[in-house]
């Protein structure tokens, strides 16, 4: 890779850059796999000139919050398969939470993550549990996992109950400044939930999960991070009281960041009986069972309209920092039971980014709001200093957009090995059409013109 | 006919008309019961499957008397003598019952939603006979059919639903079909039984105590205290749960003097009602269970009977 001398040179394209403050019409020439020149009108040679004619150039997406599920859970999502989904949908590096099994609590597991990532067209970020075993009760030897390339801590999808291990785990990575990232969840009050505790729950008899089994937590970790004056990244953020948590700790001067993913962004709790609620769905693609379809099924779980309606103006207002897929493979057959014996997890890398785009069109964030969400911001959370800006000197990461182009999400057509998608039938504006990493073609759309 | 439905899974969406039809065409198979010969035609040649994934005694066997009385060959399948113990998914289980072509199944099934995965992917015709605290159609239509004969079931009827609400698919499957009918109900649990969201929807009134749900009710319906929640954390003891909530001959005397007291069955008397109530002249507690044969040959009927 060190020697290829390969260069292109994107012209007439559209540039959105939160990092560099930039949207309109600017060259990019890429060389050896970085950005070497932005400027209007760039007058270089280059191996490969491509003329985008107005099209959208954005920095790579960054997924702060992913599920690769190998090591163990192969069938589900390989990193190979997840990482060719994540630059379909114009992702170039996605961090990989620890759950797998072996779970990701030893520097053996976080290098044997980055071996299988290299021939992965996506850069892959491994997130180191918290505790051995995700066990909450010793914490992981941080030091060397970020010697061996851990970005983050997290026990994702379980919360650290300990109180003093949370606190020693903050105190402890904030040494390799390394983040925590925190899935807030009291797990007394989430008990057998499967839904949000709302209207839907009590009429379908569901158990419900209260938001305020999501808020406790919250409350308590921001706390710790005031006290300690670390920072901490709250992952998934579902409710109206969440936001507020969050909002009142930035404005005292608390390091919390947070996450929304598109699921929370989109659909409320109404989705659980019935998927065709908001939107009619494509009547080719649109799924068989549009009532307790268990693609509605994720922890945190979809919440009720005003939550949503909050998630969005607390985006578009920097509250919450970044759009996280919480990308959850599952097996078609895992999910093709009964709703409440369902695993949790969806799939979203594929469909994020055209998500994104909606929210611009249903005016909750401009362009550049959504390279913010999507790149900037994320990059910042995990200190990668080459990456979130197309800026001269940064890695050659990103995705060429047309913000024209029309499709319906179709989940067998997916690079991902999962299709638990709750936006199956989708008629979505805006696709991603390229993905470029470290200057190097990895993804274009098949058939595009 | 007017309910031309392939399955029965739930009344939430059924129609003023969809009820009173099946209300009309049980009152017809009523009689049935008091003849020597108990046994008509109508199913004959056709199977029914009665797929039950938690124990059941009642209700499994009025499906199972109900088709035999309409001359169709019930089949009986419970989760402890199937495939269910050995992993096998619900799809695979319905599928394998679907290649042996049977007319109707019945399911029960402790998670909700379960009667409509199975009617997604079957041709048979599926009734709901209870899926998880979600629905159980059958039960409320014998409720109403019971109802019907000692009141009018129009608008200006008041019923009461006590007890444990929240884990009850007989109090869901009541509520959505005694608004459809527009009859005022009003439910009462204990705050830990009673499910966040439910004073959110239209047509149903929330009571705190017993003593408010009670006033001037026409009709009581006590729902059966599932003692294991004690271990959950619900409520702090049976003692405790009777005091307050038990149906008793003085809370009784809140009710309209010709008021009627109805269980689904089985009852813990001492508990959620007296034995002095549950024997006394007003409850209708067998008279339910009469009525319930009666109703599902009616359902059973007119899923199974429109093909001949």
């Amino acid at each position: 890779m060190s020697e290829k001398l390969s260069s292109i040179l994107l012209k007439n394209g559209r540039l959105i850059d939160a990092g560099q403050h930039l949207d309109g019409n600017f060259d990019i020439f890429l060389l050896n796999g970085k950005v070497a020149e932005v400027a209007p009108n760039l007058e270089v040679t280059a191996d490969q000139v491509i003329d985008l004619n107005g099209l959208w150039v954005l920095p790579g997406a960054i997924d702060l919050h992913v599920h690769l599920r190998e090591p163990g859970f192969e069938y589900k999502e390989t990193i190979l398969s997840g990482a060719r989904a994540a630059v379909a949908g114009g992702f170039t590096s996605i961090a990989c939470m620890a759950n797998t099994n072996p779970i990701n609590d030893s520097a053996a597991v976080t290098r044997f993550i980055l071996e299988q990532a290299r021939v992965a067209p996506a850069k892959v970020l491994p997130i180191a549990a918290i505790s051995q075993g995700m066990l909450g009760e010793v914490l992981v030897e941080m030091g060397d996992l970020a010697a061996a390339g851990a970005v983050a801590f997290s026990d994702d999808g379980k919360t650290v109950p300990n109180s003093k291990l949370l606190r020693h785990a903050l105190e402890y990575a904030s040494l390799f400044e390394k983040p925590l990232f925190c899935h807030c969840q009291d797990n007394a009050l989430f008990a057998d939930g499967v839904i949000h505790e709302g209207i839907i729950s009590a009429a379908h008899g569901l158990a419900g999960i209260p938001t305020l089994a999501e808020e406790i937590d919250i409350a308590r970790t921001i706390m710790l991070a005031e006290y300690l004056q670390v920072p901490v990244h709250i992952c998934h953020l579902s409710t109206r009281g969440g936001v507020e948590l969050v909002k009142a700790a930035k404005a005292r001067g608390v390091k919390v960041t947070a996450e929304a993913t598109p699921h929370h962004l989109f659909l409320d709790e109404r989705a659980v009986v019935d998927l065709e609620y908001r939107e009619p769905l494509d009547e080719n693609l649109k799924p068989a069972m549009l009532c307790y379809n268990t693609n509605t099924k994720m922890s945190p779980p979809l919440r009720a309209a005003e939550d949503v309606a909050v998630l969005r103006e607390a985006l578009a207002a920097g509250i919450i920092d970044a759009i996280a897929t919480d990308h959850a493979p599952h097996e078609a057959t895992e999910k093709a039971v009964e709703y409440g014996l369902a695993p949790f997890g969806v799939v979203g890398l594929e469909t994020a980014l055209s998500l994104a785009l909606r929210l611009v069109q249903e005016g909750v964030l401009t362009p550049l709001q959504v390279a913010a969400r999507m790149s900037c911001e994320p990059a910042a959370i995990l200190g990668l200093k080459d990456r979130g800006s197309l800026a001269p000197g940064m890695a050659a990461d990103l995705m060429i957009v047309d913000p024209e182009r029309e499709w319906a999400v179709d989940p067998d057509k997916f690079y991902s090995l999962a299709r638990n998608t709750p936006f199956a039938g989708w008629h979505l504006k805006g696709r991603v059409i390229k993905t470029i990493v470290d200057g190097e073609i990895v993804f274009s759309l098949y058939g595009y013109k | 006919m007017g309910f031309n439905r392939k399955d029965l899974l739930g009344t939430r969406d059924l129609s003023v008309v969809e009820i009173r039809s099946l209300l009309e065409s049980a009152e017809s198979f009523k009689e049935i019961a008091e003849r020597p010969l108990k046994k008509v035609p109508a199913l004959r040649g056709k199977t029914v499957v009665n797929l039950f994934f938690e124990p059941s005694t009642r209700t499994r066997t009025s499906f199972e008397i109900a088709a035999k009385r309409l001359s169709a060959d019930a089949v009986n399948m419970s989760a402890s003598t199937s495939s269910v113990v050995k992993g096998e998914s619900l799809i695979d289980t319905v599928e394998n019952i679907q290649a042996m072509a049977p007319d109707i199944v019945v399911i029960r099934h402790g998670y909700v939603g379960a009667a409509h995965l199975v009617a997604g992917r079957i041709g048979a015709s599926v009734v709901n006979a209870g899926d998880g605290a979600n629905e159980h159609p059958t039960q409320a239509l014998l409720d109403l059919l019971t109802i019907a004969e000692h009141k009018k079931l129009e608008p200006g009827l008041t019923v009461a639903i006590i007890g444990d609400i929240a884990h009850s698919r007989v109090a869901r499957s009541n509520i959505w079909a005694l608004i459809t009918l527009g009859i005022t109900v009003r439910v009462c649990a204990p705050p830990t039984m009673l499910p966040r969201g439910l004073e959110n929807i239209a047509g149903i009134q929330v009571c705190r105590r017993p003593e408010e749900a009670l006033a001037g009710a026409d009709v009581v319906m006590m729902l059966r205290i599932q003692l294991e929640r004690q271990d959950r954390l619900l409520f702090p003891s049976i003692r405790d749960y009777a005091r307050i909530f038990g149906l008793n001959r003085r809370r009784l005397d809140l009710a309209c003097p010709d008021a009627i007291v109805m269980h689904p069955g089985p009852m813990n008397r001492g508990v959620e009602i007296t034995s002095e109530v549950a024997d006394g002249e007003r409850a209708v507690i067998l008279n339910q269970v009469s009525n319930g044969v009666a109703l599902r040959m009616a359902v059973l009927f007119m899923l199974g009977g429109q093909g001949t």
